[in-house]
C-alpha cells in the first residue's frame, strides 16, 4: 500500500516530464524495433487496448459482465472492411460507419438488461456473439459468407497509404488509442461515469438516487460497442482479411481476460492487459504448443492471487474535484458547521 | 422428413442434456458458469477412446475414463476454485478461472494427443428400426435409452439419498448447511465428480454417434450445453433435459431446413427469445434480491 502511494505520488510530481519520456517512447518505437513483424505485434496490441477500453466502460465501470464482444468487433470489422472494399469509401468514413452500426446494436443488446440481469446478462451477450457470428457466415450476398472479406485496403490520408511498412498504421494506431483513451478518461469522470460506477456499485441503491439504471447502461453499452468497433476497424486493416471465425467466442474470452488481468475498472491496466496477452504468444514461440497451456495457468494464477488485476490497486491519491465543485468550495464559509453548532447552542 | 429430422434431434438432443446436466449441478450449488466443463467433456471422449485403445473393452473402457474424469473434475474444483470461495473473491473470478482451465485442459489433450480428429469406435450396432419412412439407427435408441437411465439415476441421487439432500441443501444455503454439519466442500467435489462422469458418457456416446473424437470437440458442444441448461432453467434437472432436447431438434431442423451454417447458432436465437420472456428459463426458479 506505501509503495503503492509511493508511486502515486512520484507519478503525479513529475508528471509532464513521464508523459514528454513515455510520447517520445511511443513516437521512436518503431524505429527501435527496426522489424515490421513487431511493429505488427506492436498494432496488434494497439487494437486490443482499444477493444479493451471498450468491454471495461461495460463490465469494469457499470459492472455488467460481456462474453460476447467479439459481436461489436465483428460488426465493426465487417461494416468498415465492407464499406471499403465494396464501396470504396475512405477508411476513416467507413470506420465511423462501422461505430454507428454496433452502436445501434449496443441499443438492441442493451434492451434486454430490463428484464435481465446477472449471469443471465452475460449468456445473453454470449448468445449475441454468437447470432453475429451466423449473420456472417449467412448473409452470403453481402458479407460473402465463410469464405470471408480478402484484400482490405489499407487505410490513406490524402493518399497516402498508411501501412506497416512506413510505419504509418503504427502512428495510426496510437492516435487512435489516445483519443479513445482520452474519451474513457473523461466519459468516467463526467456524470455519466460516476452513475455507471453507482450501478456497478448497487442496482438498488442508484436507482434511489435518481439514476435512470437502464438508460445509463443501455448507454454503456452503446459507448462499448462504439469503442471496440472502431477496434475492429483497425484491426480488420490490419491483418487484411476476415471471416466469421476470426470473430469467435475466444476472442471474447481473450478481450474479457485482458480487461480483468489488467485490472476492472482501470484505464492504465488495459495497456499493460493487452500487451501481456498478446505478446504473451508471439514472445513465447518457441514453447510451442505449451504456450496455450501457459496462458490458462496465467489466467488461474492471477485470479489466485491477484483477482484485482496487475494494475487494479486503489488510488491512494486526494479526489481531484472538478473546477466547478472546487469553486463552489472556496466560496463557502469554512466556518460554516462551527457556525451552525454554536448558533444551536447559543 | 420431418419425422426423421426430430428423431436425429432427440438422439443428438440427449447428448446435450447430458452435458447440461453438469452445468445445472455446478450452477445449482457455486452460481457458477463452469466454462471449462466443455474441455471436461472431450477430456472424457478422448480418454475413453485412449482406454479403448489399450484394449480395455468398450464398457470397462468408458468406465475407466469416468472414473478418471470425474477424479479431473475434482481436482479442478480443489486446486483452482476451493482457493478462491475460501477468499470470497468475485464471482468473476471463478468464471475467469473456469476459462484457464478450458485453455490448460484442451491444450494438453493437443499436446499429448494431437489435434487431429481421430476414429471413436461404434458403440452399439444392431441394425436399424424402421417405422413407416423414419430409419432409426441403434446408436440412435441406444442414446435415449442411456441418457434416460443416467438422468434417472442422477434424479434419483439428488432426490433420493443422503448425499443429494446434502446437495439440494448446499444449493438452498451453503452456510445454513455448513452449521448443521454437513461438509459443503465435499458435496462440492462430489458434484464435480457426478458433473465429470455424466460428461464423459455424453462423450464416449456422441463419440460414438459420430464416430470421431477431438480435443476442440468440447467447444461448440460446450456452449451449446450450456445454452440448453439456461433455456430449461439452469440448476433444474428436468430443465436441462428438455433445453437439451429443444437444442438438439431444433439443431438438426436447422442443419437439414435453413442449412448447415445455421445449425451451430439457431440454439442461441431459441437461448434469448426464451430468456427474454422468462428470465430464469422455462423451469428456473426466481431468485429474489434481498435488500
Amino acid at each position: 500500500m506505501n509503495f503503492v502511494h509511493t508511486m502515486e505520488t512520484f507519478v503525479e510530481g513529475k508528471k509532464k516530464i513521464l508523459l514528454i519520456l513515455l510520447a517520445v517512447f511511443l513516437i521512436a518505437l518503431p524505429y527501435m524495433l527496426n522489424s515490421q513483424y513487431l511493429v505488427t505485434v506492436a498494432v496488434k496490441i494497439g487494437s486490443y487496448t482499444l477493444l479493451a477500453l471498450g468491454l471495461n466502460v461495460l463490465t469494469g465501470y457499470t459492472g455488467l459482465v460481456s462474453l460476447g464482444h467479439a459481436g461489436f468487433v465483428a460488426i465493426g470489422a465487417y461494416t468498415s472492411s465492407l464499406c471499403a472494399v465494396k464501396l470504396g469509401m475512405n477508411f476513416f468514413a467507413s470506420m465511423i460507419l462501422g461505430m454507428v452500426v454496433a452502436g445501434l446494436a449496443g441499443v438492441l443488446l442493451g434492451l434486454p438488461t430490463m428484464r435481465v440481469t446477472g449471469t443471465y446478462l452475460s449468456i445473453i451477450t454470449l448468445g449475441f456473439g454468437e447470432i453475429i457470428k451466423m449473420i456472417a457466415m449467412n448473409w452470403s450476398s453481402v458479407t460473402n459468407g465463410t469464405l470471408g472479406v480478402k484484400n482490405i485496403p489499407r487505410p490513406s490520408i490524402f493518399g497516402y497509404d498508411l501501412t506497416i511498412a512506413n510505419n504509418g498504421l503504427y502512428y495510426l494506431m496510437l492516435v487512435l488509442v489516445l483519443i479513445t483513451t482520452l474519451f474513457c478518461i473523461a466519459v468516467v469522470k463526467s456524470k455519466t461515469g460516476r452513475a455507471f460506477q453507482a450501478i456497478r456499485a448497487d442496482e438498488l441503491a442508484s436507482t434511489m438516487m435518481g439514476i435512470n439504471i437502464t438508460s445509463y447502461k443501455i448507454l454503456s453499452f452503446v459507448i462499448s460497442a462504439c469503442i471496440c468497433a472502431l477496434g475492429g476497424a483497425l484491426y480488420a486493416s490490419l491483418i487484411g482479411y476476415i471471416d466469421p471465425n476470426t470473430f469467435n467466442f475466444d476472442v471474447s474470452t481473450l478481450i474479457l481476460s485482458i480487461v480483468i488481468l489488467g485490472g476492472m475498472g482501470t484505464i492504465r491496466g488495459m495497456f499493460v492487459g493487452a500487451a501481456i496477452l498478446i505478446a504473451f504468444p508471439e514472445v513465447s514461440r518457441f514453447l510451442m504448443e505449451y504456450r496455450f497451456v501457459l496462458y490458462g495457468v496465467i489466467l488461474v494464477l492471477m485470479m489466485r492471487f491477484r483477482p484485482q488485476g496487475i494494475m487494479g490497486w486503489k488510488s491512494t491519491m486526494p479526489y481531484r474535484l472538478s473546477k466547478n465543485v472546487k469553486e463552489q468550495v472556496e466560496k463557502m464559509d469554512k466556518n460554516a458547521p462551527l457556525n451552525l453548532l454554536n448558533e444551536t447552542k447559543g | 422428413m420431418l419425422a426423421q429430422q426430430i428423431f436425429n434431434g432427440l438422439a443428438l438432443g440427449m447428448g446435450y442434456a447430458l452435458i447440461a446436466v453438469g452445468y445445472s449441478l455446478v450452477f445449482g450449488i457455486l452460481r457458477l458458469v463452469n466454462f471449462s466443463h466443455g474441455a471436461i467433456y472431450a477430456f472424457g471422449a478422448e480418454m475413453a477412446m485412449v482406454f479403448i485403445g489399450l484394449n480395455f473393452g468398450i464398457v470397462p473402457g468408458i468406465i475407466a475414463s469416468m472414473i478418471l474424469t470425474g477424479i479431473l473434475g475434482i481436482a479442478i474444483d480443489k486446486i483452482a476454485l476451493e482457493p478462491l470461495r475460501k477468499k470470497h473473491s468475485m464471482p468473476i473470478a471463478s468464471l475467469i478461472t473456469t476459462i484457464g482451465v478450458s485453455n490448460i485442459i484442451t491444450n494438453l489433450l493437443i499436446v499429448f494427443l494431437g489435434s487431429e480428429k481421430r476414429n471413436f469406435p461404434q458403440l452399439f450396432n444392431f441394425g436399424s428400426v424402421k417405422i413407416g419412412s423414419v430409419v432409426i439407427s441403434s446408436t440412435q435408441i441406444m442414446m435415449c435409452v442411456v441418457s434416460l437411465i443416467l438422468m434417472g439415476v442422477l434424479v434419483f441421487i439428488v432426490y433420493k439419498t443422503k448425499i443429494g439432500l446434502a446437495m439440494r441443501a448446499s444449493e438452498q444455503n451453503a452456510k445454513a448447511a455448513n452449521l448443521m454439519g454437513i461438509n459443503v466442500n465435499f458435496v462440492i467435489s462430489f458434484t464435480f465428480f457426478l458433473a465429470g462422469m455424466s460428461a464423459t458418457i455424453a462423450g464416449a456416446l456422441v463419440g460414438g454417434y459420430y464416430q470421431i473424437v477431438y480435443p476442440n470437440m468440447g467447444f461448440m458442444a460446450g456452449l451449446k450445453a450450456f445454452a440448453a441448461a439456461v433455456l430449461g432453467g439452469i440448476g433444474s434437472l428436468p430443465g436441462a433435459l428438455l433445453g437439451g432436447l429443444i437444442v438438439g431438434v431444433s439443431e438438426s431442423m436447422a442443419a437439414s431446413f435453413m442449412g448447415s451454417t445455421y445449425r451451430d447458432s439457431i440454439a442461441f436465437v431459441i437461448l434469448i427469445i426464451v430468456l427474454i420472456v422468462r428470465p430464469h428459463g422455462l423451469f428456473g426458479r426466481k431468485g429474489i434480491t434481498k435488500v
